[in-house]
């Protein structure tokens, strides 16, 4: 029996049609059951992202599902709710861990509230938000949210909507710190949270006792943006979502509209797009590894790690005409072709990297204190990361293998051979000396591909005006911290419908409470190091 | 295969020479004309020179400019070489925030907060098209579309993100700007104008 079949079975009231992916279409009240089923008896454990949509009528929320045996293979599912006024949701949180933060998100941007999730704040936005942004009546007049220069005392009361034994739904407060323990602030500008990111800790002495994080403080409104904008327009944005994977993001992009127009793309850029994604890989665990080794007190390997990194960014200044945000993949190809010297560069590069791996390893993995610092420190459990769908180096250090491209594969990585870096010990030791193998792993792709280029079109031409049909779409690559996906939603206008970005980082700051539960405050450090978020890409 | 060479203004890029931004020389050249007091003048030319070449930067970063910062305090560009000796995670330590990066509704009380803890003199740069104008975000319902409506900005750095020569260059700008500082009355009476006008809109919120 397919699993078309067995849902039907499962689910009769169900409505299931073969998109892009198996589509799932349920009613508000079924949500639940569905959930359920899906999870428990069929095995999706995984909830790899979690959409709200406002269909101009009903508001409603989409989830992609897939299985930890294959994470590739995804299934989606979709409720409404009808209610515009005062729109409720069962939660799914209990089921998937991730849902949390992510319903949190829906409700600042929709306003839909999920009855039973413990935590009912708005996430990104201030509590005090006029409107809903991400619905298409949003009133954006600035009158409405002025600037404001004064801060907010930050309240640590959280609502939550309890459903009682009657189906009715009372909504309850309660305190997520009561008001004799002591709490340190740390961010929103502090040098080791690698950006914009406030944790609240609670402490007993040094311990730490829970982690309450913030976020919003880099909250750019891209996914509203792009609904006014091209597609060719929007390219520009996801370079700057997760700038350390401005490749990636920016090739998941153009995958998601190509296979929508259903375009094909020539093996020389399927080649170009897989090089430049690696080493943009190696960029980013460079600087990742350069900035924890600095947040632990090794000022050197910071000097280190951004010198070698700097080889890699003059190779994109030559060929991409930029350092950091590169701006090179674009619909149908890349920009422009590769520049003559560039396999030459890209080979003296390799052997350069290897050799300066082992003198990084040499200088500073072997390190008695920072050994101790790192080992059975800040440990996430497989079921942890699965839970909470922490992808990438995180949790792959951990066990739980997620990569994108051995379970989808696209570019070129079907052509080449290259070992997925699992680890099982999944504290920050691992996850730090996951990413130093995944350099020597990306070196090995490289060279595989590097001579091999084949001739032909950079670019293939597209229509002046790019359309797509409509449905919705989504797409997958390996970005630097985890994987990364784009869903557009189109209803063939020009511009898309919905767009929405599957963070990386939101899972690795959701995972920060638990994992650094009764660590000592400096552990907290380390920890978020090697977790390494980047936060405009959490907060978009 | 030919790269071909990108034109501005029908000039290619071998055509455009940099013209060094000597406008601050000139002034005091005029200024000076007229003689000034020699003791005072020799003192005040030695203090500025000694807080002009170690100007120290608060470690603040919000997005992707922050990275090319990053870079420029790194091994390849090196802005100690120029007089920003450390970052500093303070900002009661700092002499220069540099903005790098957007900055949001949420950030905006923050950093409003933290220009304020810096002890005076104090000055600010403006890093990246987003601190600038709102950059690629201009039209976001939760992105500060100018720096200067929260702090008062002294060197602008456009770009996005823009060029590590292209800070270093702006902040050898700002160490120009100190050096004459004291025969720049009306820069500073304009600084303390704006302090004041941001301060009332403090109140009346
Ligand atoms: S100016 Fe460009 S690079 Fe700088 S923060 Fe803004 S978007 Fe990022």
């Amino acid at each position: 029996m397919d699993l078309q079949e067995k849902i039907a079975s499962l689910l009769p009231s169900a409505t299931i049609e073969q998109a892009q992916y198996l589509t799932i279409s349920v009613a508000k009240n079924d949500l639940r059951k569905a959930a359920e089923t899906l999870r428990h008896q069929l095995g999706f454990d995984i909830l790899w992202s979690l959409t709200g949509m406002d269909w101009g009528t009903a508001l409603g929320v989409v989830y992609h599902l897939a299985s930890s045996a294959k994470p590739g293979e995804i299934v989606v599912l979709k409720t409404q709710a009808e209610d515009r006024e005062n729109p409720m949701l069962h939660t799914v949180c209990d089921l998937w861990a991730t849902a949390e933060l992510n319903e949190r998100e829906v409700y600042a941007m929709f306003g839909i509230r999920f009855i039973n999730n413990p935590d009912m704040r708005k996430l990104l936005l201030n509590e005090n938000w006029v409107g809903f942004p991400l619905r298409k009546d949003y009133n954006a007049d600035p009158e409405l949210n002025p600037l404001n220069l004064h801060s907010d005392e930050v309240s640590d009361l959280r609502p939550k909507l309890v459903e009682q034994a009657d189906g009715t739904v009372k909504e309850e407060w309660d305190e997520i710190f009561t008001n004799k323990e002591y709490i340190v602030n740390i961010g929103p500008q502090h040098p080791a949270t690698h950006g914009v990111l406030h944790f609240r800790v609670s402490l007993d002495g040094e311990a730490i006792k829970k982690v309450d994080p913030h976020l919003g403080y880099i909250h750019r409104g891209i996914e509203r943006m792009c609904e006014s904008l091209t597609y060719p327009q929007m390219l520009h944005l996801t370079d700057r979502l997760d700038y350390l994977s401005a490749h990636m993001n920016r090739h998941a992009i153009c995958m998601c509209v190509e296979n929508a127009l259903q375009l094909e793309i020539p093996e020389r850029v399927k080649y170009i797009r897989t090089l430049m994604d690696e080493l943009t890989r190696i960029a980013s665990h460079l600087l990742a590894w350069s900035c924890m080794c600095m947040d632990m007190g090794g000022l050197t390997a910071f000097i280190y790690g951004m010198r070698d990194r700097e080889k890699i960014l003059s190779i994109f200044d030559d060929t991409c005409g930029g350092r950091l945000i590169t701006n090179y993949n674009i619909i149908g190809g890349v920009m422009a072709d590769i520049k003559p010297g560039f396999q030459k560069q890209v080979k003296e590069f390799i052997p350069y990297m290897r050799k300066m791996l082992k003198e990084h390893n040499a200088i500073y993995t072997g390190n008695v204190i920072a050994k101790n610092r790192m080992t059975g420190i800040g440990h996430m459990s497989r079921e942890l990361s699965i839970n909470q769908v922490v992808s990438g180096p995180s949790g792959r250090a951990s066990g739980f293998s997620s990569d994108m491209r051995k379970h989808r594969p696209y570019g070129a990585y079907d052509k080449v051979k290259f070992n997925e870096i699992m680890r099982t010990e999944g504290d920050t030791f691992a996850r730090y000396s996951a990413r130093l193998e995944e350099i020597s792993a990306s070196l090995d792709i490289i060279e595989q591909l590097i001579d091999n280029i084949p001739e032909g079109q950079s670019l293939v031409k597209t229509k002046a005006v790019i359309r797509l049909p409509e449905g919705e779409y989504m797409e997958w690559v390996e970005a630097a911290r985890g994987a990364f996906g784009v869903y557009i939603c189109s209803k063939g206008e020009k511009t898309p419908y919905r767009v929405k970005f599957r963070s990386t980082g939101m899972p690795l700051v959701a995972v920060v409470d638990e994992i650094s539960r009764d660590e000592k405050i400096a552990d907290l450090i380390a920890i978020g190091g090697s977790l390494d978020y980047v936060v405009p890409d959490i907060d978009r | 295969m030919e790269v071909k060479d990108i034109t501005l203004q029908g000039k290619g890029t071998k055509d455009i020479e940099f013209k060094d931004n000597e406008y601050l020389e000139q002034y005091l050249q005029e200024l000076r004309a007229n003689g000034v007091n020699i003791f005072v003048e020799k003192l005040d030319m030695l203090i500025n020179w000694g807080r002009g070449n170690s100007v120290w930067p608060l470690t603040f970063a919000t997005s992707c400019c922050g990275i090319e910062f990053m870079s420029v305090g790194a091994a390849r560009y090196d802005f100690a070489r120029f007089g920003f000796e450390v970052t500093r995670s303070s900002p009661r330590q700092a002499d220069v925030i540099v903005v790098a990066g957007t900055i949001v509704y949420k950030m905006a009380p923050v950093l409003k907060r933290l220009y304020d803890q810096m002890a005076d003199p104090k000055y600010v740069v403006a890093m990246g098209s987003c601190a600038i104008s709102g950059g690629p975000f201009v039209k976001s319902y939760h992105v500060v579309n100018n720096v200067c409506d929260i702090i008062p900005v002294d060197v602008y750095v456009p770009g996005c993100p823009p060029r590590p020569e292209a800070l270093l260059y702006g902040l050898m700008q700002l160490q120009r700007k100190m050096k004459v500082e004291n025969f720049l009355p009306d820069a500073q009476k304009a600084q303390k104008k704006i302090r004041k006008k941001l301060k009332e809109v403090e109140v009346k919120q």
